[in-house]
């Protein structure tokens, strides 16, 4: 018999002590609850949506960019098959062994190695790692091959933004990886990111970007804690970008581009009732290509060391002073604002005396009595001296604004320049001081403070071609424009021809101004005197560009040359007749010429600058030539698209 | 169980099932024995239990670097959660027949100290941290419900803790990182501190109505770890919510209040030290094992009792509560 020793007294004690363990238990539920409490009532939220980025993986892909096509529906800027070579990290066994493998079997630098591991380790461990988005087949096969033993590695065939022609590398652009400027100057690319991204970086790429992009597509998984894909939750195909078709032709693009080879400019050619511009061209130019890829540093430093600054779209971005091609807008002035009229008459000697300064005709010994329409076509400077000192700056500076110079005109372009229209107000905000008088005469020729882009020399032509009214460059098919409201309320897009040249145009106008169009004189009579002597500077004996006409009925063109000095010619140099090619390349002057053809009937614009080019006559003239040879052959082939034509879409 | 393997009726869920069985019947069996053959076969148990402790230094079973298992063909055998019950039961005789005047006599002192501490090294020696621990707290509950001074207490917890950097040089390196994770998990959220983040996230993530049964993402997307042993709460308390959590704690708190109020009507100290203290550790591996999930203390190997899935835990518990209801069935019969 075992005794239950100590008796009540024991029980007692152990009762006591069990209160005080029951006293302790409900402490502890009380942690324990209060702890529920925190976790699943006031914090649940939080927690529930740690829970969600567990198990929800997103991948994300690109979409392909939408095609740019010329007028004719050729592509300039499409997209072609890359085989790429992604690595996500957290497949791989031994990251840093494969990264080494990958870099014997590719021959990588250790630039390119410590780039990918940066990477790496900016990103989710799922989240794919473009290794090489641009593999060549060889390099494609040889990692085929040891594919077996690459864990983590995926080749992948996948799209990428190609250039075929380097003639539109200026107007398309080109794209390339997204900075940090771009993430701050583009809202819509704050949900764009996806492996492999590319953004619009200059010209039309970049204009069009927000739409031309499409959207990023997205496959998102329910994955387990090792990474395995459970199911798909939700796929999203992005969207393609939007295609567009422009106003350019791409083969008066090649040949512009080609007639520009080895010499630095821009060739513009526009139609002068539309704003179409049918050429934007600069030269030299280069490999847009490069960039889509990542463009190597020395490819790079080549660029941007090159003297010519291929990089530069010249057609906009170029500044030139106008010279002698703005002598008829000079004429329009003084003619509009009654200050002279076309018989006035004018003695050249070759140099002409005035405020104590020798102002210079660039022909020396001087070409005698002339009239206004002899000196437009043989662009006596001695003339034009005369007439912008009774015209005055200040009115001519505005006749130069209403047709086109001196702001941006293409809109969207960002390198675009707005170039200097001088006047009295310009030069003393600007400069700080007044305008001298002498200044006034080295303006009616176009030099002096003159900045004019080759696309506003080209735009000047088409508004004084087509008969005086402010039509606007376009080169997106489809975007609101002045022609895309005329369209609009007139139905039949052949008729604006026929407006701005219809007798009831000459009294106007409460239609055009309805049609959004603007007639830039009050005398039409003085445009179409500047367009005939232009026909004579161009067609007849004596004429700076005689040497570059056409013969050919229906090709007959007019326009006008520029020389433009880019330096200061001493008395000494005009003594010894320093030849032109003779100088060191970066004094040489600026060729230039505009120009509108058929003179008949005319449809198109252009204008030609060649920096350091020598005369307008001799270098510029005659490619204009060779372009609106072309570009009137080609001429039936786009009135066929014209007339075809329904609607602005694509 | 059922929910831990994805919503099959598969292995875990059947033995779980099949255990429960087997183990009610021997809840069943216990409870009818009278309580004197458990008071006369205490030492025997305990004495086994050790056997078999030492047994498994030599012939156990290892698995994830640690010994704590012996093959019995139809289940593999914990004898160091068996010693949870034993120690208690060999302590509540042992004061059952020392008078209360000797309890606190040094004489009396050692012999307690020996059966307490000989276990507990050879389970934290396995290692097996988290259950020598709570055989330890089972076995200084009896010592302290039979009236064993506070001041006694205080020199072996003083002894504890001047021993305590001695110890902690013998921890095992993912002992050390338990215990440092504990204290920050951020420290290292892929590594240690990985089970602590994910179990407060299913948690959390339960909410007041949970995400519904066998919804819990968390769990059947294998973020949680040993989520049908250790961390059963934590499915049950993602799956179910905040109103399934508290179901479940009231559930071990009525569990709880009923041994002791078992252990009020009995009139034995024997019976009365049983049950408290059983009571007690019970509470404890449920306290346990709840702060542990809920990120409170550190993360140490302590099952649930009944829910947590491994066979040796729930036999003891299974036991450990059939000797309760022994002693409430035989209440009226002298333990002689």
């Amino acid at each position: 018999m075992i005794s239950d020793s100590g008796g009540g007294s024991k029980i007692r004690l152990i009762g006591r002590r069990m209160f005080i363990l029951t006293a302790a238990k409900a402490v502890v539920v009380f942690g324990v609850v209060g702890r529920l409490i925190s976790l699943q009532i006031n914090e649940s939220k939080k927690y529930k949506t740690l829970s969600d980025k567990n198990r929800f993986r997103e991948w994300r892909f690109a979409p392909p960019r939408g095609v740019i096509k010329d007028y004719f529906g050729e592509e300039i800027a499409s997209n072609q098959k890359v085989f790429q070579l992604h690595l996500i990290p957290e497949n791989a066994e031994n990251l840093s062994a494969l990264i080494f493998r990958l870099k014997n079997i590719l021959k990588m630098s250790d630039n390119a190695v410590s780039r990918i591991q940066k990477k790496i380790k900016s990103q989710k461990p799922w989240d794919p790692v473009i290794v090489s988005d641009n593999l060549t087949w060889a390099e494609f096969s040889r990692i085929n091959l040891f594919l077996h033993e690459l864990q983590g590695v995926e080749p992948i065939i996948s799209v990428a933004r190609v250039y075929r022609e380097q003639s539109s590398s200026h107007v398309i652009g080109y794209v390339s990886k997204i900075s940090k400027k771009d993430l701050q100057q583009k809202n819509y690319l704050a949900n764009m990111k996806a492996a492999g991204m590319r953004v619009g970086k200059t010209g039309l790429e970049n204009k069009l970007d927000s739409e031309i992009i499409g959207n990023v597509g997205h496959k998102r998984y329910e994955v387990n804690a090792f990474g395995k894909r459970i199911k798909e939750v939700s796929i999203d195909q992005g969207k393609i970008g939007k295609n567009y078709k422009t106003t350019l032709d791409l083969e008066l693009q090649n040949l512009s581009s080609n007639l520009l080879k080895d010499k630095a400019g821009a060739i513009c050619v526009m139609d002068i009732y539309r704003g179409d511009i049918i050429t934007m061209v600069s030269s030299p130019t280069f490999d847009p290509n490069k960039f889509v890829h990542g463009i190597s540093t020395k490819d790079w430093k080549e660029l941007i060391s090159h003297r010519d600054k291929p990089l530069v779209n010249k057609a906009i971005s170029g500044l030139y002073p106008p010279g002698s091609t703005i002598k008829g807008l000079v004429a329009i002035s003084a003619l509009e604002n009654d200050v002279v009229n076309t018989k006035m008459v004018q003695q050249c000697s070759g140099s002409i005396e005035l405020y104590g300064e020798k102002f210079h005709c660039w022909k020396k010994k001087g070409h005698g009595f002339v009239d206004m329409r002899k000196a437009i076509k043989e662009s006596c400077d001695v003339y034009f001296y005369e007439v912008a000192r009774r015209l005055g700056i200040d009115r001519l500076s505005e006749t130069a604004r209403s047709f086109g110079l001196g702001d941006t005109m293409v809109k969207g372009f960002n390198e675009e320049k707005i170039g200097v229209v001088p006047n009295t107000k310009w030069k003393k905000q600007r400069i700080g001081k007044s305008w001298y008088l002498g200044e006034t005469l080295h303006s009616g020729i176009g030099q002096g403070y003159w900045q004019t882009t080759p696309m506003q020399l080209c735009l000047m032509t088409a508004r004084i071609a087509n008969g005086g009214y402010d039509v606007e460059p376009r080169i997106v098919l489809g975007e609101k424009s002045k022609f895309s409201l005329f369209t609009e309320k007139k139905k039949n897009p052949k008729s604006l021809e026929e407006f701005f040249n219809t007798e009831q145009s000459k009294e106007f106008d409460d239609t055009t101004i309805e049609f959004g169009y603007k007639p830039l004189f009050r005398n039409q009579e003085n445009i179409n005197f500047v367009k005939d002597a232009f026909f004579g500077a161009t067609n007849e004996p004596g004429g700076t560009s005689y040497g570059s006409r056409l013969s050919k009925k229906e090709f007959i063109f007019a326009g006008k040359t520029g020389t433009s000095q880019v330096r200061r010619i001493t008395e000494q140099q005009r003594e010894l007749e320093i030849k032109n090619e003779d100088l060191p390349y970066e004094q040489r002057d600026h060729s230039l010429y505009v120009a509108f053809a058929p003179y008949n009937e005319p449809k198109y614009s252009i204008s030609v600058v060649v920096e350091h080019g020598g005369s307008g006559s001799k270098t510029a003239a005659p490619i204009a030539k060779k372009v609106i040879k072309k570009l009137l052959e080609r001429h039936p082939l786009r009135q066929q698209v014209h007339d075809n034509y329904k609607g602005e879409d694509v | 169980m059922y929910s831990t393997d994805g919503g099959q009726f598969a292995y875990h869920t059947k033995s779980h099932i099949v255990r429960f069985i087997i183990f009610f019947i021997l809840f069943f069996i216990i409870s009818f024995i009278k309580t004197s053959f458990w008071y006369s076969s205490a030492t025997l148990f305990y004495l086994g239990v050790l056997f078999l402790l030492i047994l498994v230094k030599y012939v156990g079973l290892t698995s994830s670097g640690s010994q704590r298992w012996l093959d019995l063909y139809f289940l593999n055998l914990q004898p160091s959660e068996l010693m949870k019950i034993g120690l208690i039961l060999f302590l509540a005789k042992y004061y059952h027949k020392i008078s209360s005047g000797d309890v606190n006599k040094f004489r009396y002192l050692g012999q307690p100290l020996l059966a307490l501490l000989f276990p507990v090294i050879l389970v934290v020696t396995q290692p097996d941290l988290g259950t020598s621990f709570l055989i330890a707290v089972g076995g200084v509950i009896v010592v302290w419900l039979a009236g064993v001074k506070m001041k006694f207490f205080a020199y072996l917890g003083g002894l504890f803790l001047l021993s305590a950097p001695v110890a902690i040089s013998f921890l095992k390196p993912y002992q050390k990182s338990r215990i440092l994770t504990f204290l920050d998990p951020s420290r290292d959220p892929l590594g240690a501190g990985y089970q602590i983040t994910q179990s407060k996230i299913a948690i959390g993530s339960g909410g007041l109505l949970g995400k519904g049964f066998l919804e819990g993402s968390q769990s059947y997307l294998d973020y949680l770890p040993e989520k049908h042993t250790d961390f059963i709460f934590t499915l049950f308390s993602e799956e179910f919510g905040f109103f399934g959590s508290m179901a479940i704690l009231l559930i071990y708190i009525l569990i709880t209040w009923r041994i002791v109020s078992i252990g009020h009507t009995l009139r034995t100290s024997f019976g009365k030290l049983y049950c408290y203290s059983f009571a007690t550790a019970f509470f404890i591996y449920v306290a346990v094992n709840m702060g542990m999930v809920l990120g409170l203390i550190p993360i140490v190997g302590a099952p649930l009792p009944i829910m947590s899935y491994g066979g040796s835990s729930m036999m003891a518990i299974m036991i450990g509560l059939g000797i309760v209801m022994s002693c409430k069935i035989h209440k009226d019969q002298s333990l002689g």
